[in-house]
């Protein structure tokens, strides 16, 4: 008897196919891995799943009875939990009292009774290896036990299927082993897990069964121990082991232009950040691509925001030009010529509400007014330049960028990052979202960047992608750089086996 | 990632959260005595320097003086904990005076049950717009502000009227008194210990902190998010009111131009009891220590004779400042894990 | 298409008004409101009637500017009134060394209310309004200590002409409040300042990643908020021609959100509406004016005002996604 099935479950937004027809069943004490690169439709699925969304086409079939949750509360209160990346308890309130939280044990007069909550509380903890004292607030526990007080939560509300997103990603070594040591009781007690991660390490460690989702649809579902692990990243990356490379499916020239001589432009050494990168360190010489591979949570966006000034560093290095940039913000790494395109357009890209002329002259105001005056007349010489250039199609420049289509919103915010001539451009998913034609426009466009002079570094999900855009890949794999990509190696094989490589030989 | 980096880290991991721990001892104490640490060193202060501080009498005037404040600042501790505002409680006050004075012609029991019923009612108003809306607490209760100031004023000949309390049972529960100590400061300390118990023992006010402390999680917790929410500024529309009613007594008469302020004086009492003003943390010890506080300024600042009574406010304002930046450092010391 | 357009109808009808309103409701009871009152009240359309209105609505104008950038933040100031205040208190007390030296010292302390908000809101990261809060508590009392609490008759003719004089025929008063709105809207459409405040407050992120200085942005409109509050604050000293701390800009940051809010400039930033705000405050303005003069008591006013702005924020506020 399944537990939970999925049967050609479509959900549809606005222009976009999250997911088509996707099936998978999950039986009754089994530890079910669902993975996919960003925009697989694995949130999309999960949304599903937990009440979030409502599926479009196909049926969800709980406990052998179709099933359709309105809200998160019925998928909860029907057994399915999940726990989230970012752990949904209160941190302000203490342990116990999260784990109790609605339905704590009361005295004869209806008063909590917190005597009796905080022993149960540290009774049912200890089963989950957390001694700390469940009268601390919350927030202070270190993530993993964190992680531990939600999950014992989900299991005390007799969760029969527990839904867990990335939760080992910002977890110690030793507080993951502590993890799989609950799971495999769950596992033991019939409960069912979905669990998405992209440690591979941890998929074959503790998985029974994978799902593998692609552009919103089914690549494979089976036992994940059928399953060797380059072809696990090869269906993943969308890319079969016995298909033959097709030279130019991309608009990549795939000729290298780096200047094997010249002096790094970009020089990045030893970055550390606690849990997300360790010691990364590569190169970038005028006129090269160099490509970031790995799965998603390899620190790729993380390494490209830290030389960006945008995310927090331990300790590490970066030079442009062999000028140190020392405490890097986003002000002074413009001013060092840095430019990021984040990943996220929406959230941290654009300026949906204004205009494309202010968007695209937002970085460079300074450069184009006088005495703070804004001078129309400069702003619309680089307006009009690029989008020339980049053929950003808008019905006038006037127009609110929140109004374009992904493509054009993309080449406005990459007219703002080389309006600022940078000397570094780097491109976190640069043709995530956006139609084919602006696809191909945007890949000839880094080539010719790079082909000027620029250095460029690309993360980009898309293996094809990746190596046929990049002189060289670094490959990074729970950030840690576990091998570089150089001349005839660049090749979606190769970068398929570096990433599967095993961490533990 | 090779072996060394994976055994390595966990014991800085040890070190690390037992230094959290203790931050967050020393944080939560600071957080959670903070204002009665304050209180105490005021009071020894103002013993050793004021001889007439040290008299029961004066003690008594403190408590009587505190009374109303007490009750605002009760409600507004459990508004504050689910991270709104309710900036409508001094004209509520002011309304509930005028009921109150008004209504004790039909009986002291109408004294009471009228400014409570049209307070209350207004809550409901303000938590409904808040909790089915999403409109901002402060623009909400900003605009009941107004509101209620209309409509005391509506009642009142536009101000011009004060109505006298017209019935001895509710003039004697203002000035009377048991063990030298007003009733109204036995009757508002029976229902600050009522709410202490609400707040802390009851799932209600697990609710209350729970939807301050994250909204989102509260409500796939389980939690009734609205509803909490419409039940605070209920709970403090009706304890506005009230403190109205209580004043309208202690006064003989509904006195329409007080009260303004009195909102800021109720959240600043608040902010220096250790209530998060974003919600989520505060305890009703903390307020009850910054209402007495203030009340203790306020008396010294009598005290002194020539100094303008204004001053209560600026030390309202930069003590509510200095415990509002404070609160953001400390919050950030605990969240270095 | 005949077929459709009936099911269709209501929907698009719905939608239409839903963006249509907050942009351009204003202008249209604005419309609506003064030809009423040109057909039923006597003595509105005369000169005298719409000086004295313009006189009353300058301050809240002037105040209103100023938060209409702060809302462009994503932003509150709550302590405009308390800033009113403050120079109210000062005024008399430098009006000994002649106007320019007031009217500077109370521009300061302006400065100085904004200096505070802005690094708390900026540098510290407060939410503006638990930043702005101290303020709104311990200004108005500091303006009551630094007057000591007294009502002070202004004499000095050179300041009274701000208040109560005439320049071409048209209040002092007015004309302040008009150049301050044409500063305003130029600043906004035309200087770096400006873009910038629109794109932090329309993405801050976004505003941060591309290198723009944030902080010092955000500390400098809670400045230009408090300094504009300030000049609304001598301007009514002037008007009224006495000092009273306690009472100057009392509820002033209610009809200063009101105008922005009812001006369509929607409370979470990255538009602001100079030209809306106007409107907006000349709206509420007038609906005073029309209850007065039809006899309606200020406590029905204020009644009325309540339910207005409780309205123009459920019609503006943003429906969430989720």
């Amino acid at each position: 008897m399944a537990l939970l099935e999925v049967n050609d479950v479509s959900k549809i937004f606005p222009g976009v196919r999250a997911l088509d027809q996707v099936s998978f069943t999950l039986q009754p004490g089994e530890v079910h891995a669902l993975v996919g690169e960003n925009g697989a439709g694995k949130s999309t699925l999960i949304k599903v799943l937990t009440g979030v969304y409502q599926p479009d086409g196909g049926e969800l079939r709980y406990q052998d009875q179709p099933a359709r949750f309105g809200t998160p509360m019925d998928a909860q209160q029907a057994g399915i939990s999940t726990i989230y990346q970012e752990v949904n308890l209160v941190p302000l309130m203490s342990v116990a009292q999260n784990l109790f939280l609605g339905r704590e044990p009361r005295t004869r007069l209806g008063l909590i009774d917190r005597k009796r909550m905080d022993r149960e509380a540290r009774e049912i903890l200890t089963g989950y290896g957390v001694t700390a004292d469940v009268r601390r607030r919350l927030g202070t526990l270190a993530l993993g036990a964190q992680q531990m007080v939600a999950l014992a939560r989900a299991v005390m509300i007799d969760a029969k299927v527990v839904i867990m997103d990335e939760p080992t990603s910002s977890l110690e070594p030793r507080e993951v082993q502590t993890l799989f040591g609950v799971i495999r009781d769950l596992h033991a007690r019939g409960i069912g897990i979905v669990y998405v991660s992209h440690r591979l390490d941890e998929l074959y460690q503790i998985c029974d069964a994978v799902t593998i989702l692609r552009d919103g649809k089914l690549v494979h579902t089976g036992k994940l121990a059928d399953l060797e692990r380059i072809k696990l990243v090869s269906l993943m990356l969308g890319r079969d082991m016995a298909e033959v490379r097709r030279e130019g499916a991309t608009a990549f020239s795939g000729t290298a232009t780096g200047d094997t001589e010249a002096a790094p432009v970009l020089r990045v050494s030893e970055l550390n950040s606690r849990h997300k990168l360790h010691d990364v360190s590569f190169d970038v010489r005028p006129g090269e691509v160099v490509g970031l591979g790995g799965l998603l949570g390899a620190g790729r966006s993380e390494t490209i925001k830290a030389i960006g000034g945008a995310y927090h560093l331990d300790s590490g290095d970066i030079q442009v030009d062999g000028q140190d940039l020392k405490k890097p913000t986003p002000v002074r790494a413009v001013e060092f010529g840095i430019a990021v395109q984040p990943e996220d357009r929406k959230a941290e890209g654009i300026v949906p509400g204004l205009s494309v002329r202010e968007n695209i002259a937002l970085a460079v105001l300074p450069r184009v007014s006088r005495f703070g005056f804004v001078s129309d007349g400069k702003v619309d010489e680089i307006v009009d330049r690029y989008i020339e250039r980049l053929r950003i199609k808008a019905s006038s420049p006037d127009q609110a960028v929140g109004d374009l289509s992904g493509g054009n919103q993309q080449k406005v915010l990459l007219a703002r990052l080389l309006a600022t001539d940078p000397k570094v451009l780097l491109l976190d998913e640069p043709t995530r979202g956006i139609d084919v034609g602006a696809k191909a426009e945007v890949q000839s466009l880094i080539d010719e960047l790079a082909a000027e002079g620029l250095g460029v570094v690309l993360v980009s999900s898309d293996a094809e992608e990746l190596v046929e855009g990049s002189d060289r890949v670094v490959v990074l794999r729970d950030g840690v750089v576990v091998g570089t990509l150089t001349g005839a190696d660049v090749t979606t094989e190769d970068l398929m086996a570096t990433i599967a490589t095993e961490a533990h030989p | 990632m090779t072996m060394g980096l994976a055994s390595e880290p966990s014991a800085i991991v040890v070190e690390d959260v037992r230094k959290a721990e203790r931050t967050d001892r020393i944080v939560g104490t600071v957080q959670r005595q903070g204002a009665p640490a304050v209180l105490i060193v005021v009071v020894l202060i103002a013993l050793a320097t004021f001889p007439n501080f040290r008299s029961l009498d004066n003690t008594a005037t403190i408590l009587v003086a505190a009374a109303p404040p007490m009750l605002i600042a009760l409600g507004m501790t459990f508004v504050i904990i689910t991270g709104g505002i309710d900036l409508s409680v001094g004209s509520l006050y002011v309304l509930g005076g005028v009921l109150a004075a008004w209504a004790s012609q039909y009986g002291i029991l109408a004294a009471f049950l009228l400014p409570l019923a049209v307070c209350g009612t207004i809550g409901v108003v303000n938590g409904l717009l808040i909790a089915y809306t999403r409109m901002a607490p402060f623009i909400v209760t900003l605009a009941a502000l107004l509101g209620a100031r209309g409509l005391m004023r509506a009642i009142s000949s536009e101000g011009s009227d004060t109505y006298l309390v017209r019935n001895d049972a509710f003039r004697k529960l203002g000035n009377g008194s048991f063990l030298d100590i007003g009733y109204q400061v036995w009757l508002v300390a029976a229902l600050v210990v009522i709410g202490l118990v609400v707040l802390a023992r009851s799932r209600f006010g697990a609710s209350v902190y729970a939807v301050g402390g994250s909204e989102d999680a509260a409500s796939l917790m389980g939690v009734p998010v609205r509803r909490t929410k419409v039940w605070v500024y209920v709970l403090s529309g009706l304890l506005a009111g009230l403190a109205g009613a209580i004043n309208a007594a202690k006064l003989g008469s509904g006195v329409t131009v007080l009260g303004t302020g009195m909102e800021l004086d109720a959240i600043a009492a608040v902010v220096i009891g250790g209530t998060l003003l974003t919600g989520g943390a505060g305890t009703i010890a903390g307020t009850i220590a910054g209402v007495l506080l203030l009340g203790v300024i306020q008396n010294l600042i009598n005290q002194v004779g020539n100094v303008n009574s204004n001053w209560q406010q600026v030390i309202s304002g930069t003590f509510l400042a200095l415990v509002v930046v404070a609160q953001t450092y400390l919050v950030r010391l605990r969240r270095v894990t | 298409m005949s077929t459709e357009t009936v099911a269709a109808r209501p929907v698009v009808d719905s939608a239409k008004i839903k963006t249509w309103l907050p942009k351009y409701g204003v202008y249209a009871a604005i419309v609506l409101l003064v030809v009423y009152n040109i057909f039923f009240t006597p003595y509105f359309a005369t000169w005298s009637n719409l000086r004295i209105q313009l006189i009353q609505v300058a301050p809240i104008v002037i105040v209103a500017l100023g938060m209409a950038l702060v809302i462009g933040t994503e932003g509150i100031d709550l302590s405009v009134g308390s800033v009113m205040a403050l120079a109210a208190a000062f005024i008399p007390l430098y009006l000994g060394y002649g106007v320019i030296a007031a009217v500077l010292v109370a521009l300061l302390a302006g400065v100085a209310v904004g200096l505070i908000n802005g690094i708390l809101v900026a540098k510290v990261g407060l939410q503006p309004i638990v930043a702005t809060l101290a303020l709104f508590v311990g200004g108005r009392g500091l303006a009551v200590v630094i007057s000591e609490g007294k009502l002070v008759d202004i004499r000095n003719q050179d300041f009274l002409y701000l208040g109560s004089g005439d320049l071409l025929g048209i209040p002092v008063l007015v004309w302040v409040a008009a150049v301050l709105v044409l500063v305003v809207g130029f600043v906004i459409r035309r200087t770096v300042f400006g873009r910038r405040l629109l794109a932090i407050g329309g993405n801050r992120p976004a505003a941060e990643l591309a290198g723009l200085p944030v902080k010092r942005v955000l500390i400098t409109v809670y400045v230009v908020c408090a300094v504009l509050a300030s000049i609304a604050g001598l301007l009514s000293v002037a008007r009224i021609q006495s000092s009273d701390a306690s009472s100057v800009g009392l509820l002033i940051e209610l009809s200063a959100i009101t105008a922005v809010v009812v001006g369509g400039t929607p409370l979470t930033g990255g538009k602001v509406r100079v030209l809306g705000t106007v409107a907006g405050a000349l709206l509420m303005q007038l609906v005073i004016a029309t209850m007065i003069k039809h006899n309606l008591q200020p406590s029905t006013t204020e009644m009325v005002q309540a339910v207005i702005i409780l309205v123009a924020v459920y019609v503006a506020r943003e429906r969430k996604t989720r």
